[in-house]
């Protein structure tokens, strides 16, 4: 047997991915993120009297401050196996994948563990997130002018 | 030759522990389990080398040893096969540290079976062992990201192996064995580790039966190492088109361990798999008189797997006999 054929073998044993049902469940479960960010935000627009812009900022921390007490905590990660992309797309995704890191590296030590690889998994959002605010900078420029 | 038959070579005595997730499964019966991974230590590092610290020492006070052991080898999955080192450093025993990946028991058995076969030594403890977390961490992702897993993903066992190999007279004899060599069919994926490794059984399973000229019902049993439910399927496969063998006396130690109703994917892995199910099921069932192992190991690190590069394997064949 070569390895094409090899292949074709493997192929044939291996179970397709449901994409179909992740997508569903990925919309689901993000759009209900979502939903309860929204929720949040309204509610401190009528308890404090606040702008939109400035509740929507502070939805942000909360929902960034629940993802990673529950990462913490420590069963946050079985939520994010299940929903995947439902939960990994949303800014709990980013917080997830920083505490999970630091939680980690905790024994390393501050600088060699925790500061080496706190942004190991989140290190491509951040910097493919800059490059592309660059570029669509750009973008806007030449459009908008 | 790649097969070599031995005279005297026995299994004394074995000692395993299993994990939480591992005690909860299939097999009920092990010397010791784990209610939690840390194991009263502070890391899993620290978990995993006193798993092996309390192999080794049972096994020593069991048998009423004290210092009359002549080598220890044995390795693990971790980077500069740590776990083992720092274990071993406990012992005043002469030590060898080997490492196949999943393959490691069954390479310590054989390198332990030829020193006692050629009177150098008279008796060596063999030990491996497998933490899951340690494991995640090293070559996946940190232990409390929720990454999704493929349905072809494997579940590193926890554990912890040791057993006593000697030219004194017991139940379970070695009787021969077959060092395999490195097989790359061009798979890529870390994730499905049974199509990475199927190759490797494959090329150490015919070399064993044509160099001692047996065929497959010879044995009882044959049980591979970790190929999980999906590797075994492929195995069978690969085996009827290629040599039009049909075996229906084969057992994946991967799909021994865990119950359905844990949904532990494709089944169990890592260097414990195989000696767990082997000391707890196989030789503890008297209907199984001729056995043959077949260890599998995965040869990737986390650099290989990020540069895309092929994904070689080893296993390597031992055939034993109960008496």
């Amino acid at each position: 047997m070569n390895k094409d054929e090899y292949k074709k073998l493997v192929d044939r044993f291996t179970p397709k991915e449901n994409k179909r049902k992740n997508g569903i469940i990925a919309f689901l479960v993000g759009g209900l993120v979502g939903v309860l960010a929204e929720l949040i935000a309204v509610i401190i627009m009528n308890m404090f009297g606040v702008s939109r812009v400035e509740a929507c900022q502070w939805t942000c921390l909360i929902v960034i401050f629940i993802a990673s007490l529950f990462t913490a905590i420590g069963f946050f990660d079985n939520w994010v196996t299940k929903a995947k992309a439902g939960l990994i797309l949303p800014t709990t995704g980013f917080a997830h994948s920083v505490i999970s890191s630091a939680l980690d590296y905790k024994k390393d030590g501050y600088i060699t563990g925790i500061g080496a690889n706190f942004f190991k998994l989140a290190g491509s959002v951040i910097l493919y997130g800059m490059v592309s605010a660059f570029f669509l900078a750009i973008l806007g420029v030449i459009i908008y002018g | 030759m790649a097969s070599k038959k031995f005279d005297n070579i026995y299994i004394k005595d074995a000692f395993t522990i299993a994990g939480p997730l591992e005690s909860e499964g299939q097999i009920r019966k092990f010397d010791l389990t784990m209610d939690d991974y840390y194991y009263q230590e502070k890391t899993f590092l620290d978990a995993e080398i006193k798993m092996q610290r309390t192999v080794i020492d049972n096994l020593l006070y069991r048998n009423k040893l004290g210092k009359k052991i002549d080598l220890l080898i044995g390795g693990d999955l971790s980077n500069q096969l740590t776990i083992t080192n720092f274990a071993a450093k406990n012992f005043d025993i002469p030590f060898l540290g080997v490492y196949s990946a999943c393959a490691t028991f069954a390479e310590s058995l054989i390198i332990a079976s030829n020193f006692i076969e050629n009177n150098l030594i008279k008796n060596a403890i063999v030990i491996t062992s497998s933490h899951n977390l340690n494991a995640e961490r090293q070559f996946r992702f940190p232990i409390e990201y929720g990454a999704p897993k493929a349905h072809t993903t494997t579940f590193t066992a926890t554990g912890a192996v040791g057993a006593i190999i000697t030219n004194e007279k017991s139940d379970i004899k070695v009787e021969s064995a077959t060092i395999g060599r490195v097989q790359d069919y061009d798979q890529k994926d870390a994730t499905h580790m049974g199509a990475v490794m199927t190759p490797a059984a494959v090329q150490v399973l015919i070399k064993h039966l044509s160099d001692l000229k047996r065929t497959v019902d010879y044995y009882d049993v044959i049980l591979t190492g970790d190929l999980g439910s999906i590797g075994s399927d492929i195995l069978r496969e690969f085996l009827k088109i290629n040599y039009d063998i049909k075996i229906k006396n084969h057992m994946d130690a991967g799909c021994e361990i865990f119950l359905k109703s844990q949904q532990l994917y494709a089944g169990s892995s890592g260097p414990v798999t195989l000696p767990l199910v082997l000391f707890n099921k196989i030789l503890k069932n008297k209907k199984f008189k001729k056995i043959l192992i077949i260890a599998t190991g995965s040869l990737h690190s986390k650099d290989t797997t990020n540069q895309k590069k092929t994904i070689p394997s080893i296993a390597h064949a031992v055939s034993l006999e109960v008496l």
